[in-house]
């Protein structure tokens, strides 16, 4: 198995290393050329708006477009925006989960935190750190929460993607990133 | 309801983490924020005067007018960062309560205090500082400091004093790796480098924080240059908008710094770019007017 972690900026290697402890090869996307054979795609935290500018600018944003009813996506934070088919604020992005997301919904980052979530099928105790973070307002249909801190829901899953609010990237707890993988894998059991 | 924790290290750090792989970009209003925005920087750095002018001007520089910092916070949704001078308790406590996303306690402002730095780890907010070796960034982790940059030699647009700091600091990150844990208190006492940070950066492998480039970037072969030296990203100061096409330079730098491997690429952003900032030779300065020195 080979996951792509998009590389234009943000938080890359700390995916990679998670990856790399749970036994899978990963690439970095940086081209269209880059997708070519792999099995899924982690969209890594940094600044969506910079993240988006720059898949804009450099002619990602149409060939990530085309991927998304097949390659199995896990968005964290900016990856959640990327991720969305609406935002509160602002034109949408990659369009790939019916949600409404709310961006800097928790604060400027003085209001950023960590905290210990139930994920629901991942487990319990997640760590979860939270940084100028985004929320999901709404989901549409096939639309699964996984977790929520009061009303708004910071893990979401559809049969194909998942997504999450906070950054498990940032901690040694690989749960999340494990669960991605085995939805890779089961959706590729079912389809063989 | 579970327990949050806000202005942890992990909290602090992580921030820092998301501007990898990214340019920040020093502006003195709105409109140069809205330009750095559009042009891919994953921060913007709010001041009153750019390093250059404040060369250029003498006297002592400060904390910018909350003004100009609550105007760019209105103006952009990326990430502001703010300087505050050395040692400067309020005008820090001032810009946290502003909220401001980073705080960089900065050589490029008059320092306050001569002496000592602020408790960064007493914030909530995040602090930036410069380092011109390894025992600086070590002593500024230990007082809090979320990310570090090279000091580089601020509004001269002469990457030199950058290329000095990060290869210093490159250096000495590699000697650390390779000591045996009972030489780490000699280069500790050598280096005036907190012990616990050196044993932090052994363990880990790197620094437990990112480190930028900063002082001095002008082109986006500069840029470039920092990265491969092995910067996480760039800061960016009067090399912006003191350029002649301060739009195309803000891009082209932005762009540099993604593909700081494809020359090919770099060639063609840098094509007609237009007058750099005009830049000043570093060996020929005073040592009275340089700012790097500033800070202990």
């Amino acid at each position: 198995m080979v996951i792509g972690i998009l590389g234009v900026q943000g938080a890359v290697r700390e995916h990679q290393e998670m990856l790399h402890a749970l036994g899978v090869k990963t690439i970095i996307v940086k081209s269209a050329a880059d997708l070519d054979g792999i099995d899924g795609l982690i969209l890594p935290g940094g600044e969506s708006t910079t993240i988006r500018r720059l898949i804009d600018r450099y002619g990602l944003l149409d060939v990530l477009r085309g991927q998304i009813d097949t390659l199995p996506m896990f968005g964290t934070c900016a990856g959640m925006i990327l991720l969305a088919n609406e935002l509160s604020e602002g034109p949408a992005h990659l369009r790939a989960i019916p949600m409404t997301v709310k961006r800097n919904a928790f604060g400027r980052q003085v209001d950023s935190f960590e905290t210990s979530l139930i994920v629901e099928g991942v487990g319990q105790d997640i760590e979860a750190v939270f940084i100028r973070a985004p929320f999901v307002e709404h989901v549409g249909e096939g639309v699964r929460v996984l977790a929520a801190i009061g009303t708004a829901a910071v893990a979401v899953e559809t049969d194909l993607h998942l997504a999450c609010s906070f950054h498990p990237e940032l901690t040694s707890d690989r749960r999340l990133h494990d669960y991605f993988i085995q939805k890779i894998r089961q959706r590729t059991a079912v389809s063989v | 309801m579970m327990e949050r924790q806000q202005g942890s290290n992990r909290v602090k750090r992580g921030m820092a983490e998301m501007q990898k792989g990214g340019v920040i970009m020093d502006v003195v209003n709105a409109e140069q924020a809205k330009i750095a925005e559009a042009a891919g920087a994953v921060a913007v750095m709010a001041l009153e005067r750019v390093p250059s002018d404040i060369r250029r001007d003498g006297g002592v520089a400060r904390m910018a007018d909350p003004l100009i910092t609550e105007d760019v916070l209105q103006a952009v949704s990326i990430p502001v960062m703010a300087k505050c001078r050395i040692g400067h308790i309020v005008e820090a406590r001032v810009l946290e309560s502003l909220g401001v996303d980073f705080i960089d306690e900065s050589e490029v402002l008059t320092p306050a205090d001569e002496e000592y730095h602020l408790l960064k780890s007493a914030f909530t907010v995040p602090f930036v500082c410069g380092a011109r070796d390894l025992g600086e960034a070590a002593r500024r982790i230990a007082e809090g400091a979320a990310m570090i940059r090279t000091k580089g030699e601020p509004g001269t647009g002469n990457v030199v004093e950058a290329v000095r700091h990060m290869r210093k600091i490159q250096a000495q990150l590699q000697q650390i790796l390779h000591s045996q844990p009972d030489e780490l208190m000699t280069r500790s006492k050598e280096w005036g480098a907190s012990y616990e940070v050196l044993q932090q950066i052994q363990a880990g492998g790197r620094l437990p924080v990112v480190n930028f480039a900063a002082g001095g970037i002008a082109t986006p072969a500069d840029a470039a240059l920092m990265m491969h030296l092995g910067a996480d990203g760039v800061f960016v100061g009067s090399g912006i908008f003191k350029s002649e096409h301060p739009e195309r330079v803000a891009k082209a730098i932005v762009e540099a710094v993604t593909y700081k491997d494809d020359f090919e690429r770099i060639a063609h952003l840098s094509r007609g770019l237009g007058t750099a900032m005009k830049g000043i030779d570093v060996t020929s300065m005073p040592f009275e007017e340089r700012m790097a020195p500033r800070g202990w």
